[in-house]
């Protein structure tokens, strides 16, 4: 039997927030559902299947909490999956429900995304000593920074690069009601005069800790067809992982991350992603990532990626904006921040990114990495079948 | 078409029974957990930890690539089968790259800010791990910079990689670094 | 749909084990890559489960995906569950019909950390993890609603406990063995009342992998391929007061919905911890334990991996076929407390 076609038919996202103190794990996760159901115009007995997915569970001190919202999610008695593949998880998450459509097993999916990290305390969990190892791992930062450190080396971009990543997300997200910093009197001097954290990387270069969750419905065809509003058609979906340690490992562009995106390419019909993607929702925790990404995801040649946020092209209004929704930079629960690249890549196709929508987006990407960059799960959607 | 009212709440309000009105609603649940594990490092990591009272530094060689691994875990990833060489290594090597750190960490009240975290290649392996550098300004710091292990003093030996408190600078020549790209000798 | 069968399974179990998760996977990749023929550069996707609570470390999995040879990169997902739910994934991965073998696995040890106080806290955590319930009372709870309704007696539990026992015997992996009789049996104290030790599972430390491969694969490194002919999985209410301890309804449905009771099931490998849990699961999924052998592997009862236990009981099922012991068979897997979610596969030889 040959692939089913995928479509988004709904999204739905929570107001990104350092603390969401009015609702339980089960009130946030509904939330977004919700949204993602009445964009859908479905009801819960619609959905066949849910798909859930998180970072580690130390993030709110509950162990499989699918277990306990099978009610919030109208998942009793149907099918319920726990992915966690770190930081990609989002991704991954929206990638495994899709080839429950695409492999006929179901015709209509939740996939959902979510972190509270603000219920147990996020740096102690991703900063967790790993026993009979030296405990100098200054968390995420500490380790992406001196492969950092390795880029500018090689490609000789200019100091400021990272700050100008940061000043563009965060004006993105000024457009984007859903995004956790609202920054509006934020300056660019600012982020440059900023202490640094990780040197290289400021304080001001850094995502913040939010709690938050998004959904996505997807169906078949024929759900697709009689959506009420316009859908995002999945086109190719591609995973990829690596050992996050050996000899010779290009640790500034993994050999997963390009591969994937090869494959990804392959698979979605595009010759040429500088000319044939419209936007991208990339998974950028730390300013300098966007070049690094750029270049690994063939948007620009190898230490040449800086120039296309130099020039403007990331930004809205630009030839191919970059985290139109404010990205990770902006808002960052975990484990729901892959399936808002994903999410935001579908709203964009789909004309209903609002404020931020990038004019006459037809086909987007959605990227999302976690581990020491080494996972990376990735989509293309566009607006035509 | 328009996207849904973001901030729309969607849930139906809840209607509490009669003598619960009025009550102060609990929004918050404090559940303290603790718990304790007690972790194996395994028979590979356990020879490195013994080593390292003896202050030798073991890693394992992939029996595929020949690739040296430090510290040893049991299986190499280049080749996903069991470990069955160890080798020592020297306690020096260089800096592959390298932070400086002005935030402090959990746990480690002990270290001076800033701090040099950098990522550390021995010779003779092919993979490096974060090591704390000392002995240099953090503005000398540099790609290549060679350096050694401090051990602690004799009698403070444990069965535990804490035993080098950190790396210094060695005064040899810096090592040259081929690729930018590429961390780890190939 | 796309055939798909087990090829390859392999197992450990131990009390305790002082391997870390390289040591103890990658013994087992070598297993079943031997067996099938089916090196890391045969493998197209890649699955594992596992729990970062159970390990005390976040982002866990991570530790052990290096015996998988991720170098160069490979295609590779990972859920906190049991590793029978990574194979479900891997088998819908199977299904788009570009990848045509992968490798399974599911691992725990429960013996770095309190299991009781780890399982507490995948209970609701507003009002019952709080008050710190433990596995075995609340698995009590259960098996006193049981027996007092006249589903299950202590008779039928002991009965259930001494055939576990003596089939154990002949498992290697079984870390309890050792035929006795249900009066026997009976006469051992309460340990948890009503629970008696034979009743409660003996936890061990250990993994198992499975390879499955498409039609395309199976035949020419299998000689008698396990197929999957149906799976599915459903999870029921969480709510202490909105559950009734007595059924679990989403076995009922998964195992209707895999036709287990369709044709004759020679052999039906039950994810039950607990003696109670196999009869309430024995009647759940319409099995006749006159015509079906349930765990002749000693089950789940005799030497249970947690994230893994379900993954065994599908591949001691899938091993039945291999070893031309048995034509069709049933492994099941159970998340969560009281059976709350279940997931029912049915294998076929040629």
């Amino acid at each position: 039997m040959a692939k089913q076609r995928c479509a988004v038919i709904g999204v739905g996202q929570t107001k990104y927030e350092s603390a969401r103190k009015d609702v339980s794990i089960a009130g946030l996760v509904r939330e977004a559902a919700l949204r993602a159901l009445a964009d859908a115009g479905l009801g819960w007995d619609d959905i066949d299947a849910v798909v859930l997915g998180k970072a580690p569970d130390f993030f709110e001190g509950v162990m499989m909490p699918e277990l306990i919202l099978g009610e919030a999610l109208g998942a009793v008695g149907k099918p319920m999956l726990r992915v966690h593949t770190a930081g990609s998880v989002g991704g991954s998450t929206a990638i495994v429900a899709t080839s429950l459509i695409e492999s006929g097993v179901h015709r209509r999916v939740l996939a959902l995304g979510f972190e509270k990290q603000s219920d147990s305390n996020a740096m102690w969990a991703l900063s967790l000593p790993s026993p009979f190892q030296t405990s100098i791992n200054a968390g995420a930062g500490g380790y992406f920074a001196p492969i950092i450190r390795r880029y500018m080396a090689m490609s000789g971009a200019p100091e400021l690069t990272g700050c100008n990543v940061v000043f563009k997300d965060r004006q993105h997200a000024l457009k984007n009601p859903y995004a956790h910093l609202q920054q509006h009197d934020l300056t660019f001097e600012s982020i440059v005069d900023a202490p640094m954290l990780w040197d290289p990387i400021r304080y001001s270069e850094t995502c913040p800790s939010s709690d938050g969750a998004c959904a996505v419905v997807l169906s078949d065809e024929d759900g697709a067809k009689a959506a009420p509003n316009p859908v995002a058609w999945v086109d190719a979906t591609a995973m990829r992982s690596e050992a996050n340690n050996f000899g010779g490992r290009n640790m500034v562009n993994p050999a997963a991350s390009s591969m994937c995106a090869e494959e990804l390419y392959r698979k979605a019909g595009v010759t040429n992603p500088r000319t044939d993607i419209d936007m991208a929702e990339i998974y950028v925790p730390f300013s300098w990532y966007e070049p690094m990404w750029l270049e690994s995801l063939g948007f620009a040649d190898k230490g040449e990626g800086w120039r296309l946020v130099e020039d403007g092209t990331t930004k809205l209004g630009g030839r191919m904006p970059v985290n139109a929704s404010g990205g990770v930079l902006s808002s960052n629960p975990i484990g729901a921040s892959g399936m808002v690249r994903f999410a935001e890549a579908a709203l964009q196709v789909r004309g209903m990114a609002g404020d931020h929508q990038v004019e006459g987006a037809r086909r987007a990407l959605g990227h999302a990495y976690g581990g020491g960059a080494q996972y990376f799960a990735m989509w293309i959607v566009s607006a035509t079948p | 078409m328009s996207a849904p009212d973001p901030f729309e709440v969607t849930a139906p309000p809840v209607v509490l029974p009669p003598r619960l009105m009025g009550v102060e609603p609990v929004e918050r649940v404090d559940t303290p957990l603790r718990m304790d594990y007690l972790a194996s490092s395994g028979r590979h990591m356990g020879a490195y930890l013994r080593a390292m009272k003896q202050k030798r530094i073991l890693g394992e060689r992939c029996p595929t690539t020949g690739q040296v691994f430090v510290p040893p875990r049991g299986a190499t990833p280049t080749s996903g089968l069991p470990t069955t060489e160890l080798v020592e290594l020297a306690d020096r090597g260089y800096v592959e790259s390298f932070c400086v750190t002005r935030v402090p960490i959990p746990g480690r009240d002990d270290l001076e800010l800033p701090y040099i975290s950098a990522w550390i290649v021995l010779d003779g392996a092919n993979v490096g791990f974060i090591g704390l550098v000392t002995g240099i300004a953090p503005e000398d710091v540099r790609l290549g910079l060679r350096v050694e292990a401090v051990w602690r003093p004799d009698a403070e030996l444990t069965e535990s990689a804490n035993n080098i408190s950190s790396w210094i600078p060695t005064g040899e020549p810096d090592q040259t670094i081929e690729s930018y790209e590429i961390v780890g000798t190939p | 749909m796309i055939d798909v069968a087990i090829v390859g399974y392999s197992v450990r179990q131990a009390r305790e084990l002082a391997d870390n998760e390289l040591e103890l996977m990658a013994p087992l990749f070598e297993t079943v890559r031997a067996e099938t023929g089916l090196g890391p550069d045969r493998i197209d996707f890649t699955c594992s489960g596992s729990s970062d609570f159970l390990a005390g470390a976040a982002f866990s999995f991570v530790m052990s995906v290096d015996a998988t040879r991720p170098v160069p990169p490979i295609v590779e997902s990972h859920v906190e569950m049991d590793g029978a739910w990574a194979l479900y994934e891997a088998w819908v991965k199977l299904q788009l019909g570009e990848a045509k073998t992968a490798l399974v696995y599911g691992y725990g040890k429960s013996s770095p950390g309190s299991l009781r106080d780890v399982l507490a806290t995948q209970l609701d955590p507003y009002v019952v993890a709080p008050l710190w319930p433990d596995a075995l009372g609340l698995a009590g709870l259960q098996a006193r609603a049981m027996l007092d309704a006249g589903d299950v007696t202590e008779q039928a539990m002991a009965e259930i406990a001494a055939r576990s026992l003596a089939d154990a015997e002949s498992n290697p992996h079984a870390v309890r063995s050792g035929a006795r009789d249900a009066e026997a049996l009976l006469a051992e104290p309460l340990v948890h009342d009503p629970l008696r030790s034979h009743d409660i599972p003996e936890r061990a430390d250990g993994g198992a992998a499975v390879i499955l491969a498409t039609a395309e694969v199976a035949r020419d490194v299998c000689s008698r391929p396990a197929w999957i002919r149906g799976i599915d999985h459903r999870m029921d209410v969480h709510h202490f007061g909105a559950r009734d301890l007595r059924r679990a309804a989403s076995a009922e449905i998964a195992a209707h919905a895999v036709g287990a009771s369709a044709d004759r099931l020679d052999v039906a490998e039950l994810d039950a911890p607990f003696t109670h849990q196999e009869h309430l699961l024995t009647r759940a999924m319409g099995l006749d334990p006159d015509r079906t052998r349930i765990s002749p592997s000693g089950g789940s009862l005799n030497g249970h991996v947690m994230m893994a236990s379900g993954l065994v009981r599908i591949g001691e099922a899938a091993a039945r076929i291999h070893r031309g012991e048995a034509d069709r068979t049933l492994g099941h897997a159970t998340s969560g407390p009281w059976l709350q979610q279940n997931l029912a596969c049915v294998l076929e030889g040629e």
